[in-house]
């Protein structure tokens, strides 16, 4: 059985951002990287599926040389080998063009499983999984919480609204993109960090898998504006404890 | 400007957020015309246009392979410029599906309209981004909540029939009920929430201290329940609990979209988060920009001695 897992390089959501001077994504130095967090999830749930089956696992992820930082921690988790797109103008690619990547680069390679995150932190649009599902005419499903393998079969629970779930249940070959909570990632051990390394980690230029044409511009990038009226205190927390305790008394009557 | 709005279905049930797609396309003074797999002996959604109607019995409440054809189908006669849906369990499933076979822009997640042009969040709505798509027909799914009619809907539609191939790859066998039982926090006057930025789940003790030093209850964010340190009966959010005490505490939520549709209705917000910029300030009347760790006990401490 063949796995693939796909992964985006995302910026820590608690950093600082800075609109770029292009004015339609952030300023891209400056800022801590990780691996989105939904894509944890992805390659826990393939990590799983390899050591269940002993079926071979490949993490793909398309940007910058700078994603190989993130690849080497997939590797660490259990990848078997990385596929690296390099693209320096990923972040300006729209969904249909990244999933264009992915199907070009799995059409032919005959994917038994393929994970993605439901969404990107960053771009949020919850479409590239799907779209490379339908590019390469796989039955997909997405926000799952709950994975089981059967044979050829896949049972999944989709989360909806309000906590409910559904119970999905799929053929082979199929992609699932994958939901917080799905499993609990693991932490990449020290000896697995060093095994990593000696892990291949092939590159492939996107050029060379010929991308779709953008179907989605970016007009401009701004920031929201603040709602306003809201009170910041700062400063030494006694003090902070004693005005919000005043405001408490002031403005709710939950301290009467 | 022509729109096909796409209404859901589920658990045998109209969903009202229709409602939400049509005050979108009231923005753009569109022409618009409806589909819904859904049951025609049973509630229809309340305008005046052409609904597309597929039988719920033949095609399924979730059965992408089939709803996206019928769509496919729909869109064919109509020749929409705009196909809408809700950014939903259903909508982001289902958008992707019909953008690809159309080639159509997609995007997700729409919250407001800025002249005309589309505006989604980025990094967790920490940005605004706004986006127009290249080709003749664009696909929105709309952010739960974020377009409402002024007045209730009315009228009556023109149903459509449509039928076509119902097989569809991925079944679905059946669902299950959220999970309840316990305390229930939507009768809580206040609510102290712990999010991420309480760091490890120890640190449980200090919001649910905190909690009873104001006579509430405790609840968290998503990634505090999905790490299992915090029950899901208590979780707030788009995916647990919507509630609306007279005040609600938020500690180390950085204020994502989903956790705010839980809890913006609350009386009165305090949010106590280290990044000043955290987009919980949206909806907070009181911000202090502190360590959660330090602030907590303090603060317990003061509270139990009034
Ligand atoms: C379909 C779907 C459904 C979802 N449903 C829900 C839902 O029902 N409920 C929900 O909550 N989420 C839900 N989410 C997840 C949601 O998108 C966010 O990921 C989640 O709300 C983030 O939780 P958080 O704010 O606790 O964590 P983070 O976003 O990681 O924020 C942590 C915050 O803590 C602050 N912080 C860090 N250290 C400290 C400190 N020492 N003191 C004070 N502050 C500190 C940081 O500045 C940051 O703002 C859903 C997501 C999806 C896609
Ligand atoms: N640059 C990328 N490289 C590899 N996979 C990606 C990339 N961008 C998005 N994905 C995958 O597609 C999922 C959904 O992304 P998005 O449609 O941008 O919200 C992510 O969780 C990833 O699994």
């Amino acid at each position: 059985m063949k796995l693939l897992v796909c992964i985006k390089q995302v910026p820590d959501m608690e950093s600082k951002f800075k609109i770029d001077t292009d004015g339609v994504w952030y300023d891209r130095g400056d800022l801590a990287w990780r691996m989105n967090e939904y894509d944890e999830y992805a390659v826990e749930q393939a990590v799983q599926v390899k050591e269940a089956t002993g079926a071979d696992l490949t993490v793909l992820c398309i940007g910058p040389d700078q994603v190989k930082e993130t690849m080497k921690k997939a590797l660490a988790m259990g990848c078997d080998r990385g596929v690296h797109i390099a693209d320096d103008q990923s972040h300006r690619r729209d969904p249909f063009q990244i999933a264009s990547l992915i199907a070009a680069f799995a059409r032919d390679k005959g994917f038994d499983l393929i994970f993605t995150g439901m969404q990107s932190q960053d771009r949020g649009s919850g479409q590239v999984g799907v779209m490379a599902a339908e590019l390469l005419g796989l039955p997909a499903v997405t926000t799952i919480v709950g994975f089981a393998l059967a044979g050829n079969t896949i049972t999944v629970k989709r989360e909806l609204e309000g906590g409910v779930k559904a119970t999905v249940e799929a053929t082979l070959p199929a992609l699932v993109t994958c939901q917080l909570g799905l499993n609990t990632p693991r932490y990449p051990t020290l000896p697995n960090i060093m095994k990593a390394k000696k892990k291949e980690l092939l590159t492939v230029a996107a050029a060379d898998l010929s991308p779709a044409d953008a179907l989605l511009n970016t007009v401009k990038l701004t920031f929201p504006e603040k709602k306003g009226g809201g009170v910041f205190l700062e400063g030494d927390v006694g003090e902070v404890a004693d005005r919000l305790i005043r405001i408490l008394k002031e403005k709710t009557s939950v301290l009467a | 400007m022509k729109m096909l709005l796409v209404a859901e279905y589920r658990q045998k049930k109209l969903l009202e957020s229709y409602t939400e797609l049509l005050a979108f396309a009231g923005q753009f003074g569109a022409e618009c015309a409806m589909f819904l797999v859904g049951d025609g002996a049973a509630e229809l959604p309340k305008f005046a246009g052409r609904l597309y109607l597929a039988d719920v019995a033949t095609y399924g409440e979730y059965n992408p392979d089939a709803h996206k054809r019928l769509l496919l189908d729909v869109v064919a006669q109509e020749q929409p410029e705009m196909i809408v849906f809700s950014h939903s369990s259903y909508g982001w499933d289902l958008a992707p599906r019909l953008a690809a076979s159309l080639k159509a822009a997609q995007v997700s997640e729409v919250v407001a309209v800025d002249a005309g042009r589309l505006v989604v969040p980025a990094c967790n709505a920490k940005l605004r981004r706004t986006v127009a798509g290249n080709g003749a027909v664009t696909i929105a799914t709309l952010q739960a909540g974020a377009f409402s009619l002024a007045d209730a809907a009315a009228g009556s539609p023109e149903v459509i029939a449509v039928k076509g191939e119902g097989q569809g790859r991925v079944a679905l066998l059946g669902y299950e009920a959220a999970e309840h039982g316990g305390v229930d926090l939507t009768k809580s006057e206040v609510i102290v929430s712990a999010g991420r930025g309480v760091g490890k789940p120890e640190n449980i003790t200090l919001v649910a201290g905190l909690a009873k030093a104001l006579g509430g209850e405790y609840g968290a964010s998503r990634p505090v329940v999905d790490a299992q340190w915090v029950e899901h009966n208590r979780q707030v959010g788009t995916t647990g609990l919507t509630v609306s005490p007279k005040l609600y505490v938020a500690c180390g939520i950085s204020g994502a979209v989903q956790h705010l549709a839980g809890m913006k209705k609350s009386e009165f917000v305090v949010a106590i988060n280290t990044d000043r910029d955290a987009p919980i300030g949206d909806v907070a009347d009181v911000f202090a920009v502190a360590d959660l760790k330090q602030l907590l006990p303090v603060l317990t401490e003061k509270l139990q001695a009034l």
